[in-house]
């Protein structure tokens, strides 16, 4: 008895933890799978009625604008920060005597919540009182930033605060995998006669490939959960102008009362999701097996 | 790495000796700090301007200039925002929802990390048939969008008798942890030779022993970047807070999210700055006194596997 205890006893550790998994991410997933395909409104019903939800969702204008949104602010958001972080990591390489600070500096607001992160831009890029007041005040009387409140441009304020959160953590990433080059090569191609830009351009990013690919798997994923910052910027507005998927979905769910809507967005936000990750946790799991 | 901008002997104090030569990489040089610096203000102009707009008076605000340091400071919307401003229908200010965030945040990461820490061991060290299997599912769990679980969960949360609950919102914030704090603890404990494990074991230690007296012992680093990384996240969220609470039991962040976004009064964007301070000081705290720790959690949650 004591013996089969002690050969169990790892397998009776995981179990709770596992069987929450099983229920609470897999159980859950299947449940919203189910009730996509049914016609639940204000309670969930569990009869299956095929596609209606989702013809519903692709007929609809706010989802429409919601995934658009999710790739203009994907897409910005996704390159700006690598580009900025990228940047950022070659120039703190070059032996600054600062660095720490810097980094330090650079890296805060990924230790701040995405509410904070809008409140401030909010209060930031105010017409009335902030940026725009501020340069007109110093006299350019035509100058005009009103981004958050102008529908064709608030999804742009949106990337503006995410990319501030975020390209510090990208520059972490990269001044890793920078300092992670072998450094024979590099002298090697100095004393070539190799010009600079081209020994980054040939050498060092080439071969930082899988950081980018971590970077893009981490701020995909980023982006299409972001949903704290568009409610505390722009709360989806002005109108559905800065819809997410994320607020779609919060929105069917808990304040429109149509939890067919808010599964089948939720499942297709799942499918985007795995779209992106799925393939990269398999090479990863898999990479490390071999 | 290596230094392009300065040939390796030279420093600042000979540039001006040799000057041809150097003329180009000391400009290069001050384009360099120039670049850096205003990146710096980039990430500091919103910090700084929360700080000022905090202390100043609403007619301060009203009249002077965004970025102008405030001529009267005053701690008034310090206090208002602490304990009298209004989240919707109660004016009692941050405090209560500061401690919410405080009851919510404790207990969740201290189980979520005792949990990692069991099962990364047993992952790690007491390897059987279909762990490997166990592992990866509970490691995509961690890539789910939480929006396709938010549904059932708050039934759930009804049907155990916990919603709109802090001890539900732990339970919450516990199970949707467990995948990273045992990612972490596994990517660590399998570094640790599976040889001392079996003298151990050939020594008459037992599986809690072994734990106990070999592995926790070793486990301080990973347990700092386990419980600073649950603690941002955690404090942090915004998600499971707004949907699984309800007025009295809110965290920080959907309280100062209310404060912010409600459309009755007056505007009041100093204490709007303040309750933002407030609110993010706690994980501002962490990151200046283990800034190091929150970026080892940062890269080993993004480098999976």
């Amino acid at each position: 008895m004591t013996e089969w205890l002690e050969r169990h006893v790892p397998k009776m550790v995981l179990a709770p933890s596992f069987v929450a998994i099983l229920i609470f991410v897999y159980g859950f997933i299947f449940w919203t799978g189910w009730v996509s395909f049914t016609r639940s409104r204000l309670l969930p019903k569990y009869e299956i009625k095929g596609i209606i939800q989702y013809e519903r969702l692709f007929a609809s204008p706010r989802w429409d604008t919601a995934m658009d949104n999710l790739f203009i602010f994907g897409g910005l958001f996704i390159g700006i920060s690598m580009v900025l972080g990228l940047l950022l990591a070659i120039l703190l390489d070059q032996k600054i005597r600062a660095e720490g600070a810097l980094r330090t500096i650079y890296l805060y607001p990924m230790a701040l919540s995405m509410i904070v992160t809008g409140t401030a831009w909010k209060w930031i890029m105010n017409p009335g009182l902030g940026i725009e007041a501020t340069v007109r005040g110093w006299g350019f009387e035509s100058f005009a930033f009103d981004w958050v409140v102008n529908p064709d441009r608030a999804i742009y304020a949106v990337v503006i605060a995410a990319v501030w959160q975020a390209s510090g953590f990208v520059m972490a990433l990269f001044l890793a995998g920078l300092r992670g080059v072998d450094e024979e090569i590099i002298k090697a191609a100095q004393v070539d006669g190799i010009p600079t830009w081209r020994i980054y351009s040939a050498i060092i990013i080439p071969s930082m490939a899988p950081i980018f690919l971590s970077a893009f798997i981490v701020l995909a994923h980023l982006a299409i959960k972001s949903f704290d910052l568009v409610i505390a910027l722009t709360g989806g507005g002005p109108g559905y102008s800065t819809d997410l998927p994320a607020t779609y979905m919060y929105a069917m769910a808990f304040s429109r009362g149509d939890i067919g809507q808010a599964a089948s967005s939720a499942m297709v936000m799942m499918g985007v999701v795995f779209a992106i990750v799925v393939p990269y946790l398999y090479s990863e799991l898999r990479a490390k097996h071999d | 790495m290596t230094d392009f901008t300065q040939p390796p002997t030279a420093n600042m104090a000979t540039t001006t000796v040799a000057p041809r030569r150097n003329w180009s990489q000391l400009a290069l040089r001050w384009l360099l700090f120039a670049l850096l610096g205003a990146f710096a203000l980039f990430y500091l102009m919103p910090l700084f301007v929360m700080v000022t707009t905090s202390l100043k008076s609403l007619d301060e605000i009203r009249t002077g200039s965004l970025i102008a340091l405030p001529r009267d400071v005053t701690f008034d919307a310090w206090k208002t925002a602490w304990s009298s401003t209004c989240t919707g229908v109660q004016c009692e200010g941050l405090r209560p929802y500061f401690w919410n965030s405080v009851l919510m945040t404790v207990p969740a990461v201290m189980i979520a990390t005792m949990l990692g820490a069991m099962n990364g061991y047993v992952i790690a060290q007491w390897r059987f048939k279909g762990a490997n299997l166990i592992f990866s599912l509970m490691l995509f769990g961690c890539f789910i969008p939480f929006q396709v679980v938010l549904l059932p969960m708050a039934r759930m949360l009804g049907l155990m008798g916990l919603a709109g609950s802090i001890p539900g919102l732990i339970v919450v914030h516990v199970i949707y942890g467990i995948g990273f704090t045992t990612l972490f603890f596994r990517n660590y404990y399998v570094t640790i030779p599976a040889e001392l494990t079996k003298a151990a074991k050939v020594d008459g230690a037992g599986f809690f022993r072994i734990f106990w007296s070999i592995f926790l012992p070793l486990s301080l680093p990973i347990v700092v970047v386990t419980v600073i990384w649950q603690f941002t996240n955690i404090w942090n969220d915004f998600l499971f807070g707004v949907s699984f609470s309800q007025s009295g039991t809110q965290p920080v962040t959907v309280a100062l999210n209310n404060i912010v976004n409600s459309t009755t009064g007056v505007k009041e964007y100093n204490v709007d700055m303040a309750a933002a301070i407030i609110a993010a000081l706690p994980t501002l705290f962490v990151y200046v006194v283990a800034g190091k720790y929150f970026i080892r959690g940062l890269t080993a949650g993004s480098v999976k596997g």
